[in-house]
C-alpha cells in the first residue's frame, strides 16, 4: 500500500497549501466563505495524513520491507512494541507524526475558538497552514516514508540504545511539546496580523501552551530516565545537544506562562510576550532540527540526514516573518502601564524571565558553540558538561529562590517589612535544615547544601501559601477545612496547579543534587566468588551466563547484594548483541531501595575469557525524586489547566457585552 | 493491490475535496460573505471590559492577599485607593462609551 501512503501524503500537502494560500487571501480580503473553507482544508489535511500514518503503521505491523523506512529501522525478530515505535524512531516517521499532531492539533485549536476569537481566527488558518505546509512538503519531496525497494530477507534493526520502553513514549511526548508551540504562536502572530491584540489570543491558546509545556517537560524528563537506564554512564542528563534541543524551548515558554500572567494582571510586558511565544517556537523548530539533522555529535546520532538546510532555511523565514510583524505593530503592543516597584510580583516575575531566559541563551550558545567555532576557526570544539553546570547553578539556584520568594510579594509593590514578615517562616525553615544538613555531613558538596536549603525554603514557602489561603479561604466562606482547601485551589487552579510545579522542581532539585554531589562509586574486576563494597552494600560475583532473549544475545554478570551482612536480593548486569543490528549494548542493572530513597546501579563493563567481570558500581542517592518530580510535574499541570467554568462562562458574557 | 490503493485514494480525495468546498456547496451565492468580525466598536468596548474586568480582580486579589496576611495593613490602605481609582475610571469610561453608542442609536432612529 505505498501507492496510497504517497497518494494521501501529496493530497495533504495540497489540502494544507490551500490552507495556507487561500486562507491568507480570505485573512486578507475577510471572505467568510473562503475562510471556512481553508479551515476546513486544515482538517482535512489532518484525515490524508492519518491515513498516510495508518499506512505507515501497517506497513510496520506487517514488517512489509519492501518500505525502505520499515527494512531500515525494524527486524522479524524486533518485538512488536518497538517495531510500531519504529514510526518516529526514523527521520521520516517522525516528520510524519509532526504534520499528524500539527494538523490535527491546529484543526482543534480553530474549531475551539470560533467564538473567542472570530477577529483573530482569518490569520490563525493561513500561519497554521504555512507551518503544516513546510513539514509536508519535507515528506512529500525530501524525506517520504514511503520509499520502496526489492524486499530484504531482513530488516537492519533498531538501534540498540532505542529498543527501551522509555522510547516508546519518550519521542512522542517530546513532539507533542513541540508542536503544541506552534499553536501559540500562530495565535500570537495572527494577532498581531489583525491587529487585535487584546487578551483573548492569550485566553485561546492558555491551556494550549500548558499542554505543550507539559508535554515537553514530561518528555524531558522520560528521556533523562531513558538516559539513565540506558546509556548506562550512571547519569541522568548530560546535556547532550539533543537533549538541550527539548530544554531551551521549555525554559522560554516556562518564562512565558510566567510573564503572560503579567500582561493579564497588570497589561504590561506585551511586547516581551510576543517575543517569547515567538522564540519558544523558533526554538522548538530548533530542536526538531538539532534532532534530525545530525549536524551536531550528540547520543542521538543515528539520525543524521540531509534535511538541516531545509530546516535552517524555514528558521531564518519564521524569524524574519515574526521580527517583522512584531516591528510592525509595537507602537500599538506597547503598554502604557509600568512597573510600580522593585519589590512586587511583577517585578518577581521579571527577575524570573530574565533568569530563565538568560539560561536559555547560555544553553544554546553551548550547543551551537562547535558550529560557530568550526566556521570561524575550522576546528568544532565541543562544550562540556562544566560549562553547562556553572551556568546551571549562577541562574537555577536564583530562580530556586525566587520560586520561594515570589508567591509571597503583592502585586504592584511590597514594603520590605511586610515582605519580611512574609518569609520569616520559610526563612526559618530553610536555615533549620541547612544547619541539620550541615551536622549530617551533606557539606561535602556546597552547591549541593545551598540547594537543598533553597529548597526548603520553597517547599516552606509553598506550604505557607496553602495553609494561609485555606484559612482565609475558611474565613470569608466558613466551611471545613477540605471544602476551603478545595475551594482555595478550585478557584486559582493555575496559581495552585502552579504552586505543585514548583513542589515537583525542588523535587527534581532534590534528586538532581543528591545523584549529582552525593553518589558514590567503586570500579573492580571481580572472580566468581570475590565481593566488591560500596556506599554500605556489598556485591558478589556468583558468575556470568549467556541467554538468548527476543532478538538478542543476552550477556550477563549474576551478582548477590547484601547489606550488613545480610543478602537484599540479586542483581544482573551485562550486555545485549543485538543479532540483526550487529551492535552491543550496555543493560545495567539497578536495584531500587524506596525506604532509603537510593539506587543501587550495576555495569558489567568487560567479561573476561577467564570468568572475571569488570565492574562499575554506583550508589545513587534520592535520584528517584527526580522520576517522582516528572509525576508531581503532571500533576500540578494538570490541575493549572484544568477547565474553569466560571472563567469561561465571565469570558462568554464580557464578549456578550462587547458586542451587543 | 496498486489499482486498489490508487482506487481508494481517488474516492479519499474527492470526499476530501468536497469537504473542503462545503462551505461554497452549501451556500453558492452568498450575499453576505464577509467574514464574521467585531467592529472597531466592539473591540474597543472589549477592550474597555477587560480593563473593569482587570481592575476588579486586582481589588479581589488586594483583599485576599490582606487577609492572607501577604499584605500589611498599611501597604492595603496605601494600594487601596489607586486600584479603587482605576476600577471606576474603567466603569466610568465603559459607561460613558455605552452612553454615546446609544446617543448615536437614538440618532439614527430619529433621522
Amino acid at each position: 500500500m505505498p501507492e496510497l501512503g504517497r497518494a494521501a501524503l501529496v493530497a495533504a500537502l495540497g489540502l494544507i497549501l490551500y490552507a495556507a494560500l487561500a486562507g491568507g487571501y480570505a485573512a486578507f480580503c475577510r471572505r467568510r466563505r473562503l475562510l471556512d473553507s481553508a479551515a476546513n482544508a486544515l482538517l482535512a489535511g489532518f484525515a490524508a495524513t492519518g491515513v498516510a500514518s495508518l499506512v505507515l503503521f501497517a506497513a510496520l505491523a506487517g514488517r512489509d520491507f519492501t518500505f525502505e523506512y520499515v527494512a531500515r529501522g525494524t527486524s522479524r525478530e524486533l518485538p512488536m512494541g518497538y517495531t510500531l515505535a519504529a514510526f518516529w524512531s526514523g527521520q521520516a516517521g517522525s516528520l510524519l507524526l509532526w504534520l499528524l499532531v500539527l494538523t490535527g492539533s491546529a484543526s482543534a485549536a480553530v474549531a475551539l475558538n470560533r467564538g473567542l476569537v472570530r477577529d483573530v481566527l482569518p490569520w490563525t488558518v493561513p500561519i497554521l497552514g504555512a507551518v503544516a505546509a513546510f513539514f509536508a512538503i519535507l515528506l512529500v519531496f525530501v524525506a517520504s516514508p514511503f520509499a520502496t525497494q526489492a524486499a530484504p530477507a531482513d530488516g537492519a534493526g533498531m538501534t540498540p540504545s532505542l529498543q527501551n520502553p522509555y522510547m516508546m513514549i519518550h519521542p512522542p511526548m517530546l513532539y507533542l511539546g513541540f508542536v503544541g508551540l506552534t499553536i501559540p504562536f500562530a495565535f500570537a502572530m495572527a494577532a498581531l496580523a489583525s491587529k487585535r491584540m487584546d487578551e483573548r489570543w492569550i485566553v485561546a491558546t492558555r491551556r494550549w501552551t500548558l499542554a505543550a509545556w507539559t508535554f515537553l517537560g514530561f518528555g524531558i524528563l522520560l528521556g533523562a530516565k531513558w538516559a539513565y537506564e540506558e546509556v548506562g554512564w550512571g547519569g541522568w542528563y548530560a546535556w547532550d545537544p539533543v537533549e538541550n534541543a527539548a530544554l531551551m524551548p521549555w525554559l522560554v515558554a516556562t518564562a512565558f506562562l510566567h510573564s503572560v500572567m503579567v500582561q493579564e494582571k497588570k497589561n504590561m510586558l506585551r511586547v516581551w510576550n510576543v517575543v517569547l511565544v515567538a522564540g519558544a517556537f523558533g526554538l522548538s523548530l530548533f530542536g526538531t532540527f538539532l534532532t534530525r539533522s545530525g549536524v551536531i555529535n550528540s547520543i542521538h546520532s543515528f539520525t543524521q540526514s540531509s534535511i538541516g538546510p531545509w530546516f535552517l532555511g524555514f528558521i531564518a523565514v519564521v524569524a524574519a516573518a515574526s521580527i517583522a510583524l512584531i516591528l510592525v505593530r509595537l507602537p500599538s503592543l506597547r503598554s502604557r502601564t509600568r512597573l510600580e516597584s522593585l519589590v512586587s510580583r511583577e517585578a518577581a516575575f521579571l527577575y524570573n524571565n530574565l533568569f530563565l531566559v538568560a539560561l536559555a541563551l547560555t544553553v544554546l550558545w553551548g550547543v551551537v558553540y562547535p558550529l560557530v567555532s568550526e566556521a570561524v576557526r575550522g576546528v568544532a570544539v565541543t562544550v562540556g558538561a562544566p560549562y553547562y553546570d556553572f551556568f546551571a547553578v549562577v541562574f537555577g539556584l536564583p530562580l530556586v529562590l525566587l520560586m520561594g520568594i515570589g508567591p509571597l510579594v503583592a502585586w504592584r509593590r511590597a514594603s520590605l517589612r511586610a515582605l519580611g514578615v512574609s518569609l520569616l517562616w520559610p526563612a526559618g525553615v530553610a536555615l533549620v535544615a541547612g544547619a541539620l544538613l550541615l551536622a549530617l555531613g551533606a557539606g561535602s558538596s556546597p552547591a549541593g547544601l545551598v540547594g537543598y536549603t533553597f529548597g526548603s525554603f520553597v517547599l516552606a514557602a509553598i506550604v505557607l501559601e496553602f495553609a494561609r489561603g485555606t484559612r482565609a479561604r475558611k474565613a470569608l466562606g466558613g466551611g471545613g477545612w477540605l471544602a476551603s482547601f478545595a475551594g482555595l485551589v478550585g478557584r486559582n487552579r493555575r496559581r495552585y496547579g502552579g504552586y505543585l510545579v514548583h513542589a515537583a522542581i525542588v523535587l527534581l532539585l532534590v534528586g538532581a543534587v543528591g545523584i549529582g554531589g552525593f553518589s558514590t562509586t567503586t570500579e573492580a574486576r571481580l572472580a566468581p566468588g570475590e565481593s566488591l563494597e560500596v556506599g554500605g552494600y556489598r556485591l558478589q560475583l556468583l558468575g556470568s551466563d549467556q541467554r538468548r532473549g527476543a532478538n538478542a544475545e543476552e550477556l550477563r554478570a549474576d551478582l548477590a547484594v547484601f547489606r550488613e551482612d545480610e543478602q537484599v536480593g540479586t542483581v544482573s548486569a551485562g550486555k545485549n548483541r543485538y543479532l540483526a543490528e550487529q551492535q552491543t549494548s550496555n543493560e545495567v542493572a539497578i536495584r531500587t531501595d524506596w525506604l532509603r530513597g537510593e539506587d543501587l546501579f550495576v555495569i558489567g563493563d568487560q567479561f573476561n575469557e577467564d570468568g572475571s567481570v569488570f565492574l562499575k558500581v554506583l550508589v545513587n542517592p534520592l535520584v528517584n525524586l527526580i522520576w517522582l518530580a516528572g509525576l508531581v510535574f503532571v500533576g500540578g499541570s494538570l490541575v493549572a489547566m484544568w477547565p474553569d467554568a466560571r472563567e469561561q462562562r465571565r469570558l462568554a458574557g464580557r464578549l456578550a457585552l462587547a458586542r451587543a | 493491490m496498486e489499482a486498489a490503493a490508487l482506487l481508494l485514494a481517488a474516492g479519499l480525495t474527492i470526499a476530501l475535496v468536497l469537504f473542503v468546498a462545503r462551505p461554497f456547496l452549501r451556500d453558492p451565492v452568498s450575499r453576505a460573505d464577509r467574514s464574521d468580525e467585531d467592529d472597531p466598536a466592539a473591540a474597543e468596548r472589549l477592550s474597555l471590559l477587560e480593563e473593569r474586568d482587570r481592575a476588579l480582580a486586582a481589588l479581589k486579589e488586594l483583599e485576599f492577599d490582606h487577609r492572607t496576611g501577604k499584605v500589611s495593613d498599611t501597604d492595603y490602605r496605601e494600594l487601596l485607593r489607586p486600584l479603587r481609582r482605576e476600577a471606576a475610571e474603567a466603569l466610568r469610561a465603559l459607561e460613558t462609551k455605552e452612553a454615546g453608542q446609544r446617543e448615536r442609536v437614538r440618532t439614527n432612529v430619529r433621522s
